[in-house]
Order: C-alpha cells, then structure tokens, then sequence
C-alpha cells in the first residue's frame, strides 16, 4: 500500500535501505493521508526540482515496514505525525515531527545537504 | 515585465481563493493564485465534508484538489507554499515580491487568507509540538493509547474532540478559561456523560514542561490566580480560529477581530481590493460561505477591470 502523492514512494524497509545508501542525501516523509501530513508531501514535490541534489519520497506510517522510520532512536520522543527523516550517506542528520513549514524545511535542507 | 503582470492576483488557496481563480480564469482573466500554505487551506483539515451540496461524502483534500484542478484547468496559475516578502495594495498598479520566485504585478487583488488555529502562545508551546501537544486529535490521537491527555477549549471542536479521544486515552481533561461552555447543548451532555472526561473550568494552560516531550503542564485558575501543575502525556489545543489578515493591518479596513470588512460584492476599502472567506468579517464560516463570497469576489474584480479599462 502507498499513499496517494506525486513524490516516489518506499514501500519496504529494503527499498528505504537501498534508497538512502544509493543516494547521498535523502529525505523521506513519513505518514498518513491526513492534514498535518500533506503539506508536508506538497512541499517536497514543489521543492523536487530546486534541489536536484536530494532524493524525495514518501512512505506510509502504518505498515509494518515503516517500523524502521517508526522505531529510529531519533524518533523516540515523536508524538505527531509526520515523521520526516532526513539521510546523509544512509545516515539520520534530521528527524522532525508533526506539519513543518516550506522554511522550516529549507532551512534543513540547506544546512544538512548544502550543494 | 509582460509575462509577471496578471489582471488579478488572489492572495490565498483555500475555497474562496479557488473559486475565484476559477470564476476569473474563465473570463480570461490572467489570474495568479498565491498560497501560503497548501491548495485548499482548511479543506485539507477536514477528514470528511458531508454539507457540500452535490456531493455526497468527500475528503476535505480532494474536494480542494478538485478546485485547484479546475481553476488551472481554466488557466490560473498558482504558487503554494510561498512566502511573502512585500506587498503594495494602494497603488493603481499593485505587487506583491515573493521568496524565491520574485516580484509581480497586478490591476486587482482579492484576498482570501482565511484562517488558522489559535495557539495558546505560552511558554513550551512551540518546543513540543508533535512531543505532546497537537492540533489535531484525528491526526495524532492513536499516540496516545492507554495516557492522561488534556483538551485545551470549550467550544464545539473541543467537546467533539474530547470525546473522540477517550477512544484512546485512560483519562481526558478538558481545560477551559471559563465557568461555561461555548458549545451546542448535544456535544456538552455528551462530553460531561463520558466517564473518561474530568472538567477543570476558569483555568488556563500557563507553561508546557518535559525534556524531549511534554511532561507536564502549569494550570493557572484565573479566578484565584494559583497555579497547580499537572504531569501529562499529552495535549490538543482547540481553541478556535484566528484570521490571517497580519498582512494587511493598517491598510485594508479591519474589524476589532481583525477580519477584513467587505461590502456586499465583496469589495474592501481600498479600490481594486477585493476580500472572500473566512478572512472576512461574518457570521457562518464553511466552504459553502466561502465559496458563495469566493464567486461575488471574481466577479466583482471582473466588473472592476473592465470598467477600467
Ligand atoms: C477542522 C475543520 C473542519 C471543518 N469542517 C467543515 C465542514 O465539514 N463543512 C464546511 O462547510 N466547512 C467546514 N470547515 C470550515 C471550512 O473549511 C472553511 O470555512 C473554509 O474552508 C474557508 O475557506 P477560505 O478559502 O476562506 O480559507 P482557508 O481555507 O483558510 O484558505 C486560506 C488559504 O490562504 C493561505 N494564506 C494564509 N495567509 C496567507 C497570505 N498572507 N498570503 C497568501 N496565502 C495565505 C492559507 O495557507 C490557506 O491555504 C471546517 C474547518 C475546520 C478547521
């Protein structure tokens, strides 16, 4: 099962392996089809073209797979959904819960995966 | 500079903003949509609108996405997600600059901001959210199994909610600033039947505590002014909305709540400033109103441009 976007989705704890070891700098979406959550994807999809250098996707929260975004010690305090993980050579640089805002992500983004 | 002037510029995506792209981009007007947040604004909020007529049962998302669909369809453009960095609404040749996209230029302008959910604004508000406080408990209220939870409001949102969350949670409280609710009668017999809910009335949130989530919370009765703390797992706010008109102090007409006064064709004080929505000051806030104002709004600016021109 996947959600309903346009970003690429990761449906197995294996392809989010792959995904993140393949390419330098990920972030993926964790979540629902639910108001805290889309503009989340929104935001990604709009920004997929301005940063050429980051791998987008998104991932839903309630299967089983998902425990290996779910269960990230960076995730252990999260109590609102999304969760949002961001990779740096297959490693968690930033974790965030719940709506972020199109600056609060950017914001990450430049500070993490700089071009 | 051709292809950054429009005829109208709408300020906002929700249903009023939408509805007017669609009216004006089918009277070939050149129609930029600029939205702050995402297409369709509060409808995004809404798991389910059952009151839109013709259509049955719909998600609050899709019925924005449909709008938006169909106001590009006719030819609107539309930026989502932007941020404002300036606007002129006085000037006979209005404009508004973007971050990351730049300046454009416009003969019109409606606003149709709407509005948001109302934060507490105490201390430990913004450092756990999505720790412990939520916005939205059909969102978030699965974490919350088998905890002690608090629901922040006394109106119609806060009853429903509390009572929808004891699904969930051991034990609700609901915290209200005072000694009555602002609720239909049917959800406050409801919330004080439920054997899960405790009331603590005349008293407010005043700090949010914990380390990496919220863990506690400082209650301040605003009869006595004593405050008592509380150890908590979690806490929805859902207090109300506020009208996003920030933007547009002291130079559109505001009321005391800061909504936009509009005339009955939707014109605001300011010529070639249109208002629709939620940001307006009304009675009845739902997509029905504010697709009815979202209408009067485009054509209004349509009539305007004309007899302009
Ligand atoms: C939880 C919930 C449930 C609801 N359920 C129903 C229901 O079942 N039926 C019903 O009819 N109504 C319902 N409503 C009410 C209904 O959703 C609103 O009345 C309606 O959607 C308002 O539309 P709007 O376009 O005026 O404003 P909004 O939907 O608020 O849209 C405004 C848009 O403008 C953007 N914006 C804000 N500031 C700026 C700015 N400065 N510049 C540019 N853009 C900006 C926002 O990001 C947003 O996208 C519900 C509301 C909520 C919150």
């Amino acid at each position: 099962m996947t959600l309903q976007t346009n970003l690429p989705h990761v449906e197995t704890a294996e392809d989010l392996e792959k995904l993140i070891n393949e390419n330098e700098n990920v972030m993926v979406c964790c979540g629902r089809m639910g108001p805290m959550c889309l503009p989340v994807y929104d935001i990604m999809d709009e920004l997929s073209s301005e940063y050429e250098n980051v791998k987008f996707a998104d991932m839903l929260f309630d299967t089983p797979e998902a425990a290996i975004i779910r269960n990230h010690p960076a995730c252990a305090s999260f109590a609102g959904l999304p969760f949002t993980m961001y990779y740096k050579n297959g490693k968690v640089v930033k974790a965030t819960t719940s709506i972020q805002s199109m600056e609060q992500v950017t914001e990450i983004l430049d500070d993490k995966f700089a071009k | 500079m051709e292809n950054r002037h429009f005829d109208v510029i709408i300020l906002g995506g929700g249903a009023a903003g939408l509805t007017a792209g669609i009216y004006l981009s089918r009277a070939k007007m050149k129609t930029l949509i600029v939205n702050e947040g995402t297409a369709g604004g509060q409808m995004v909020l809404t798991h389910e609108i059952a009151n839109y007529p013709g259509v049955e049962s719909t998600g609050g998302y899709m019925l924005g996405s449909t709008m938006k669909n169909q106001a590009t369809s006719f030819g609107a453009k539309i930026f989502n997600n932007s941020k404002i960095l300036s606007l002129d609404l006085t000037s006979d040749v209005k404009s508004i600059e973007l971050a990351r996209k730049g300046k454009f230029t416009s003969d019109a302008f409606i606003l149709a901001t709407g509005g948001r959910s109302r934060p507490l604004n105490v201390p430990g508000e913004d450092e756990f959210k999505g720790r412990g406080i939520s916005y939205c408990a059909t969102c978030d209220g699965d974490f919350f199994q088998d905890k002690e939870i608090i629901v922040v409001g006394g109106g119609n949102s806060a009853l429903e909610e509390a009572v929808s969350l004891t699904k969930y949670a051991n034990k609700v409280t609901v915290v209200h600033q005072f000694d009555h609710f602002q609720a239909l009668e049917h959800y406050i017999e409801e919330a004080e039947a439920n054997e899960k809910i405790e009331f603590i009335m005349e008293s407010e949130i005043a700090q949010f505590y914990g380390d990496d989530k919220l863990t506690k919370v400082k209650i301040e009765n605003m009869r006595t002014h004593e405050f008592t703390e509380m150890d908590i797992d979690g806490v929805f706010i859902l207090i109300g909305y506020i009208p996003n008109t920030e933007l547009f102090e002291e130079i559109v007409e505001l009321t005391d709540r800061k909504e936009i006064i509009a005339t009955r064709d939707m014109e605001t004080n300011i010529s070639g400033v249109f208002a629709a929505g939620d940001c307006t000051a009304k009675k009845y806030r739902q997509v029905t109103t504010a697709v009815a104002d979202g209408t009067i709004a485009g054509l209004a600016a349509v009539e305007y441009l004309s007899n302009k021109k």
